[in-house]
């Protein structure tokens, strides 16, 4: 009985993000000079896409209470060296993706590695591997450049059958083949277990490293797809340092955005996918109201404090004053 | 090599060096390793032109870590550094530009600006309980947003005044710039809190446990507020000093003190998690990061390359003694 509601309750922050990204891709669209067409939805999803990918990779680390602040870095590295690698014949084409991936999974095992078993804080320790990763980065792209393989490019940032935007579908194939079944899975579990309280984890016998370490493997697999991503809508490879921090920053907006707690153990890549289409469709809303593009920053950096302010309201459900020093 | 350096230090000094952290002592022995390669890669190395220089680029990164430090310690960090100093630089070159009351007003209203940034991250942290790391990355995102629609996305024309350039490259004192003369004030200020003053006590026993802070009577959120503040005043002061070195502001000037800054504290063996840490270690640390970064630059080594070993270093030290109890 009721396993609706229990459902419901679960899917609370996913659902909200949702209704917020629905709300405000109606008012983007309505304003928009060219209406609901399909140009429009492409051109916003192929952006949203982009931040989406960051954001599940930020989903996973922040689900185990760790955070990466080096997703934008590895973001920007794989771009780089898909814009030398993802070029020539199919089969090189093919290559080079497989390569791209393998460096974000190794970026991801080593932020996993320094932090789960060097034991050390998620914050520094992923702010300089970060700026590891960017000097690859630039050692890789010291100017903007590069080529990609154009016909793969072009059919990714597509639309499929003249409808849906390829990018989404691709969105909605990642979800299926490492969301699901990573949150699923025995470590997946391990990973939320390891977020909620780590030592009951722990002493309940649960493989948190395991689990924490699949979980900073995976979001380094996913921003370097979300790189890849990036070169099939630029063609070049960019080793840009403010628009690496830009993603960091606004994948933790999307998260929160998203319903996913920052002390970990709660939340869903799906609704921090929601978070990022929302954050996206919001930043764009000044371009449809014709405001002048400098106030943008300005713009989302407001919606990002009042979007972590939110988290203050559990203030409220507070019983005892000693609750506010977790 | 660093074994037989501590010995030769312990057996003149043994009082200090039975209270020092090992951390620092570490710091200290990579200064002298750094300085050691240096020397072996140019004879002006060891120059006492060279490192009075390398002590006054130090100081730059000094007040700005000093405010970090104090963040560090209550077990918060504060990433609005790289904007807070921009904007400090910025609205100090701003304000000179508005008559001679400007120009008096200028590096006053500049830090201004900087603890207005830190205060709001304080109330966040301290009041609404967000979690320190998340809200200074949303007002460092707030106060880039306000410095692009200021300037118009340029960089501004305003130049530094006359007195920002004296602070930062003048010599009050014969052969001692006046910079590293700030360094050690602002220092001197920061040990005579955080040891002898109740406010820096009470830091360190936040830092520890804040229920049990709270549970003293200690008003654990006001000193949270007042340190964000503090660190938010030094960053744009630092922006300040950068803006006077440099003769004017610049957009993205404070982007390579994060994470040097919050390097600086860790390397010196202030604990992340808080409570633990001493100023001493982070003066090592500031010294430690500015030679490496000068050792780097007289190699001639591309941007490229010293970022890469900048964390690799970073990391390094850090897994030889920043690491966490392992969990049983």
């Amino acid at each position: 009985m009721k396993d609706w509601r229990y459902w419901l309750a679960e899917q609370r922050g996913t659902l909200l993000a949702l209704g917020i990204f629905i709300v405000m891709f109606i008012i983007y669209t309505s304003n928009h000079p060219a209406g609901f067409t399909a140009n429009v939805v492409q051109t916003a999803a192929n952006k949203g896409v982009l931040l989406a990918f960051v954001a599940m990779a930020q989903t996973l680390v922040v689900i185990t209470a760790g955070i990466d602040l080096s997703v934008g870095m590895i973001f920007l590295l794989t771009n780089c060296l898909a814009s030398w690698l993802v070029v020539g014949t199919p089969m090189q084409t093919t290559l080079g993706v497989i390569a791209v991936l393998a460096v974000g999974l190794l970026c991801g095992a080593i932020n996993g590695a320094i932090v789960i078993y060097g034991r050390l804080q998620p914050i520094v320790a992923t702010i300089a591997t970060g700026a590891v990763y960017y000097g690859i980065g630039l050692l890789l792209r010291p100017f903007p450049g590069g080529s990609v393989n154009e016909d793969l490019a072009d059919a990714m940032t597509g639309r499929v059958f003249d409808v849906v935007p390829a990018s989404l579908v691709v969105l909605f194939g990642i979800v299926l083949v490492i969301w699901v079944p990573f949150s699923r899975s025995v470590l997946g579990r391990a990973a939320y277990a390891a977020g909620s309280s780590e030592t009951a984890a722990y002493m309940s016998g649960v493989p948190i490293r395991r689990g924490k370490f699949a979980a900073y493997t995976l979001a380094g697999l996913l921003a370097a797809i979300g790189g890849l991503f990036l070169t099939f809508f630029t063609y070049t490879g960019d080793a840009a340092y403010a628009s690496g921090n830009a993603y960091t920053l606004f994948s933790i907006a999307a998260v929160v955005l998203g319903g996913v707690s920052l002390f970990g153990g709660k939340g869903s890549a799906i609704g921090a996918i929601f978070g990022a289409l929302a954050f996206r469709t919001i930043g764009d809303l000044l371009f449809v109201f014709d405001f002048d593009p400098l106030w943008q920053p300005l713009f989302q950096g407001v919606i990002l404090l009042i979007a972590v302010s939110l988290g203050a309201f559990a203030l409220f459900r507070v019983r005892n004053r000693l609750e506010w020093f977790l | 090599m660093s074994e037989t350096t501590l010995g030769g230090i312990a057996g003149r000094m043994p009082k200090f060096i039975r209270r020092a952290d090992p951390a620092v002592l570490t710091a200290f022995a990579c200064i002298v390793l750094l300085l050691f390669l240096g020397s072996l890669y140019s004879r002006s190395f060891l120059s006492p032109e060279y490192l009075l220089q390398q002590l006054k680029v130090a100081s730059f990164l000094g007040v700005i870590a000093t405010g970090m430090m104090l963040v560090i310690l209550l077990g918060q960090i504060d990433l609005s550094v790289p904007w807070s100093v921009a904007a400090g630089a910025m609205m100090a070159c701003a304000a000179a530009a508005y008559g001679p009351v400007g120009v008096v007003l200028a590096i006053p209203f500049g830090i201004f600006c900087g603890v207005l940034i830190g205060i709001v991250n304080g109330i966040g942290v301290a009041y609404l309980r967000i979690p320190s790391m998340i809200i200074t990355l949303a007002t460092n995102a707030v106060a880039q947003g306000l410095m692009v629609v200021y300037t118009g996305g340029f960089s501004p024309q305003d130049s530094a005044t006359g007195a920002m350039r004296y602070l930062a490259t003048g010599f009050a004192i014969p052969g001692v710039p006046n910079a590293v003369i700030i360094w050690a004030l602002i220092g001197a200020a920061m040990v005579f809190v955080l040891t002898r003053a109740g406010f820096g006590r009470t830091v360190y026993g936040i830092g520890n446990r804040e229920r049990a802070a709270y549970l003293s009577g200690v008003d654990t959120r006001r000193v949270v507020m007042i340190a964000f503040a503090v660190s938010g005043g030094l960053s744009a002061f630092g922006g300040v000093l950068l803006a006077g070195y440099a003769s004017k502001a610049a957009q993205s000037m404070g982007d390579a003190y994060l994470l040097p800054s919050i390097a600086a504290v860790v390397l010196g063996g202030t604990s992340i998690l808080g409570g633990r840490g001493s100023y001493l270690g982070t003066v090592a640390g500031v010294i430690l990061i500015t030679l490496l970064q000068s050792i780097l630059s007289v190699m001639q080594m591309p941007e490229a390359g010293r970022q890469i070993i900048y964390g690799v270093v970073i990391v390094a030290m850090l897994l030889l003694y920043g690491r966490a109890p392992a969990s049983r």
